[in-house]
């Protein structure tokens, strides 16, 4: 199972798919912390201990949505019953709505001695 | 209502004593009847007792000034001079009957030094304190609790310093004699066997019953604790045995010497096969988790590294190994290992497998994560103390070498075997080996800090910048990180330059939350003595447990610059419960709540900062902008650094 979410993930990226973000990064806000997505990637989807970066994430938008209803990793997948297609979509807009982070070697508190 | 005692109000146990020592049956007659008398004759006394110098004295002399109306030397003063040879700075605990008489020995016969007296609100504070306090000094601490429900309060303490291999010296006061003690209250306190709670979790315990089997009793515990690995031992303390004097059938009294007792190192056979296979291998691994007891343990831990050059992790149980090093690796490097050598694993299992909880029916599932084929040699000491019910032993992990022995202790033969048994082509890799370790070490620092930079400006604070913006105003200071409770993404272990054994102190042990707060102030005093600066990352979770400890260090001067990871939540539990909604497929009930209902703690939030100025702290908060944190921290740092405690209560991202 894990290795064939992983399988559709790659060919979507490979082929490309979707690059367009249907979803609203406003409503996607709010429902990342209303379905509970914070808790493990941070409000920002900064990522952390309890789960990776998601915050200007290279997957591709169906990837995204395949990942989060079939994945039996060490995330809990959450089914469409959960959350919609339409609504994954707006989480994406939000992530990739997400300020681009710095370059650490900018930050002075990154770099000290 | 409790039956009344002897007319006199005076303790009847005493009185009677009092009464059979000067001979004076008549006094008996007069407050109580002899069948009552026998009933409550104290122990240790038969019915005609020669007379002793006591009573010659008192019968042949004309009568001196009183000097006490025990009629000599307490038990308990002899129980404090048998403490004052084990040299125990302090004794953190909450006062209770059950030990008033130890107590009043140790402030007015012992003058309140070694030990010192610390005031706690619980007692599970007055264990925390004592191993936060082991960890910085490599010295254990005696705390006394009242023997049932003061023990009861500490079991969890206990449980964490037990699973941390700490050792604590825990006296717990109990009123043996059932016709003698006090009825009511101090009879629903007393219990034949109040160690029973914890027995499963200490070294030892005991209950001496005179005094000469306690001066053997607490020096016989002091050992046990103190040999590897350490771990916390229980003494009952008799009331009577407290609160008598000491009689003629304690004469001869004396305090065994203590010597501290050698570590038991490697068999010698075992540690020369260890080093063969370590230069057989291309790419063994050392993991460490509680292997350096001391700062020599890391200087030895280096050599072994760099002679090898062999990648080490640190799980972070002690200060192992320095995070500049260009060997320091994360634990996903044993995936690529032929041989790892595991030092004082507290979980072995764990680092050649993994555990998914994300299973078919509900329940997780495991897989090997290390290559196939790997080679496993395992020094560890807990090896030599496994007890049955609690499952701190993990899985059974078989290896290829397992020597039930100290670490540290058995590293010196092990380098030694290793120089001894190193061909010169073995040596002439090594070069080359560090080049590769080094470019591979300074590509991960670079992935650290490009994450660390994600949500850098973000409202709450994010975990890094929260440890970056503390770490930026304590580099200078000869710091120590006393606790890191909660999660902030182990940020301090990745981006802090963590190099003396101090500047890290590990974590409970147990996993039992409310070790932080009690373990910071306990870590913090004996870097208070030591001149070194505490910082300690609280949670909120873990500070709600017994906050009742930031009164203990303010009270007693410990300073402490406590920041806290606020993240508003048991955040561990808001994900256990998502995860379980979700396996379940229905949605996670939040309440009015960002996270699932009995996970948040907010609605009303906790203004921690009051809560900590209300017990003597200087405090700050809510700080959810994190251009306000470095300012706050700098404020804050001059505070502890004229010796008060203070404590910023900052938002922060939830991991
Ligand atoms: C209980 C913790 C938890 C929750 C809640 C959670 N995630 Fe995850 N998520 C993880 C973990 C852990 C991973 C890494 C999974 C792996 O490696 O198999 C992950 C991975 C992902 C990935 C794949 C990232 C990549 O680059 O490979 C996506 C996408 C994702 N999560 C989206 C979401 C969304 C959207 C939500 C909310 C609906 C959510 N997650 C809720 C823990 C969580
Ligand atoms: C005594 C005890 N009670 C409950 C738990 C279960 N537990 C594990 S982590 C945790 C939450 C800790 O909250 P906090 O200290 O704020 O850390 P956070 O996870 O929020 O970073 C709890 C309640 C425990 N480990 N120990
Ligand atoms: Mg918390």
């Amino acid at each position: 199972m894990k290795k064939l979410v992983y399988a559709a993930l790659v060919a979507a990226t490979a082929c490309g798919l979707s690059s367009a973000f249907a979803g609203d990064a406003t409503k996607g806000k709010a429902t990342f912390v209303g379905k509970g997505c914070w808790q493990c990637h941070g409000y920002e989807g900064q990522g952390g201990s309890a789960g990776p970066r998601l915050a200007n994430t290279q997957l591709p938008e169906d990837g995204l949505i395949s990942f989060v209803h079939n994945t039996n990793g060490i995330m809990p997948p959450f089914s469409e019953k959960l959350i919609s297609d339409a609504e994954l979509s707006d989480i994406y807009a939000y992530l990739q709505s997400r300020p681009k982070p710095a370059d650490p070697k900018t930050i002075p508190l990154l770099n000290l001695k | 209502m409790t039956e009344p005692r002897n007319g006199s109000g005076t303790d009847r146990r005493r009185f009677l004593k009092g009464a059979a020592l000067a001979g004076a049956a008549p006094a008996i007659a007069a407050t109580t009847s002899v069948a009552q008398a026998q009933v409550a004759a104290p122990r240790h006394l038969p019915s005609a007792l020669p007379p002793n110098a006591h009573q010659i004295a008192a019968e042949t002399h004309t009568p001196g000034p009183i000097e006490n109306r025990i009629g000599g030397k307490p038990g308990s003063d002899f129980m404090v001079d048998v403490i004052k040879t084990l040299d125990i700075k302090y004794t953190p605990s909450n006062c209770a009957s059950s030990f008033r008489a130890l107590h009043e020995s140790i402030i007015n016969y012992g003058d309140n030094k070694a030990p010192e007296y610390l005031s706690c609100m619980h007692e599970e504070s007055g264990v925390g304190m004592a191993h936060g306090y082991f960890k910085v000094t490599g010295k254990p601490l005696m705390t006394m609790v009242h023997g049932t429900v003061g023990l009861q309060h500490a079991t969890m303490g206990i449980y964490n310093a037990w699973c941390d291999r700490v050792p604590v010296i825990i006296i717990g006061g109990n009123d043996l004699d059932a016709a003698s003690r006090p009825p009511g209250v101090p009879t629903f306190h007393a219990a034949q066997d109040i160690n029973t709670i914890v027995r499963d979790y200490t070294k030892w315990d005991d209950m001496p019953t005179s005094l000469q089997a306690f001066a053997q009793s607490m020096v016989r515990g002091y050992k046990i604790a103190m040999t590897p690995p350490y771990g916390p031992v229980a003494i009952s303390l008799d009331a009577g045995l407290q609160q008598e004097p000491i009689g003629a059938h304690n004469s001869g009294l004396y305090i065994p010497k203590f010597t501290m007792p050698s570590p038991p190192a490697g068999e010698m056979g075992a540690v020369k096969d260890a080093a063969k296979m370590l230069l057989a291998a291309e790419n063994p691994v050392i993991v460490a988790d509680r292997a350096a007891r001391t700062p020599n343990g890391i200087r030895l831990l280096v050599e072994l590294a760099e002679l090898l050059q062999a990648q080490v992790v640190d799980q972070g149980g002690r200060m192992n190994f320095p995070n500049t090093h260009y060997l320091a690796r994360g634990a996903g490097v044993t995936a690529q290992a032929d041989l790892i050598l595991g030092l004082e694993l507290s979980d072995f299992w764990a680092v050649v497998n993994s555990y998914t909880d994300n299973g078919e029916h509900g329940i997780g599932y495991n897989s090997a994560k290390a290559k196939a084929g790997v080679k496993l040699i395992s020094i560890s000491s807990v090896e030599l103390l496994t007890k049955a019910n609690y499952q701190d032993f993990q899985r059974f992990q078989s290896v290829d070498i397992s020597m039930p022995a100290d670490a540290e202790a058995t590293l010196p033969a092990l380098i030694e075997a290793v120089k001894s048994q190193m061909t010169s082509e073995r040596r002439a890799q090594n070069d080359q080996r560090a080049e590769k370790a080094k470019k591979a070490f300074a590509d991960i620092r670079g992935r650290e800090t490009a994450a660390a930079a994600v949500a850098w400006d973000a409202s709450p604070i994010s975990t890094a910048r929260l440890c970056m913006e503390l770490y930026n105003q304590i580099k200078d200071e000869d710091w120590s990180l006393v606790a890191s409770e909660g999660n902030v993404s182990n940020w301090p272990n990745r981006l802090w330059k963590m190099e003396k054994h101090h500047h890290w102190l590990g974590r409970s042990g147990g996993y039992g939350v409310g070790y932080g707060a009690p373990a910071s102030v306990g870590a913090a005093l004996a870097n208070r003595d030591l001149g070194r600066f505490s910082v300690s990352i609280q949670s909120d979770g873990d500070l709600m447990f017994a906050p009742g400890v930031l009164w203990t260090a303010a009270k007693h001067k410990i300073p402490l610059l406590s920041v806290m990871h606020n993240n508003r939540a048991w955040h561990q539990e808001v994900m256990h419960v998502q995860r379980m909604a979700s396996f379940r497929n229905r949605p996670s009930n939040y309440g009015n709540d960002a996270g699932p209902i009995g996970t948040m703690i907010q609605n009303p939030d906790i203004e921690y900062h009051k809560l900590a100025e209300s017990m003597g702290w200087w405090a700050k908060g809510p700080i959810k902008d994190p251009a306000q944190l470095g300012p706050a921290i700098k404020e804050a740092m001059a505070v502890v650094k004229s010796g008060q405690p203070a404590l910023l209560n900052v938002w922060t991202q939830p991991r």
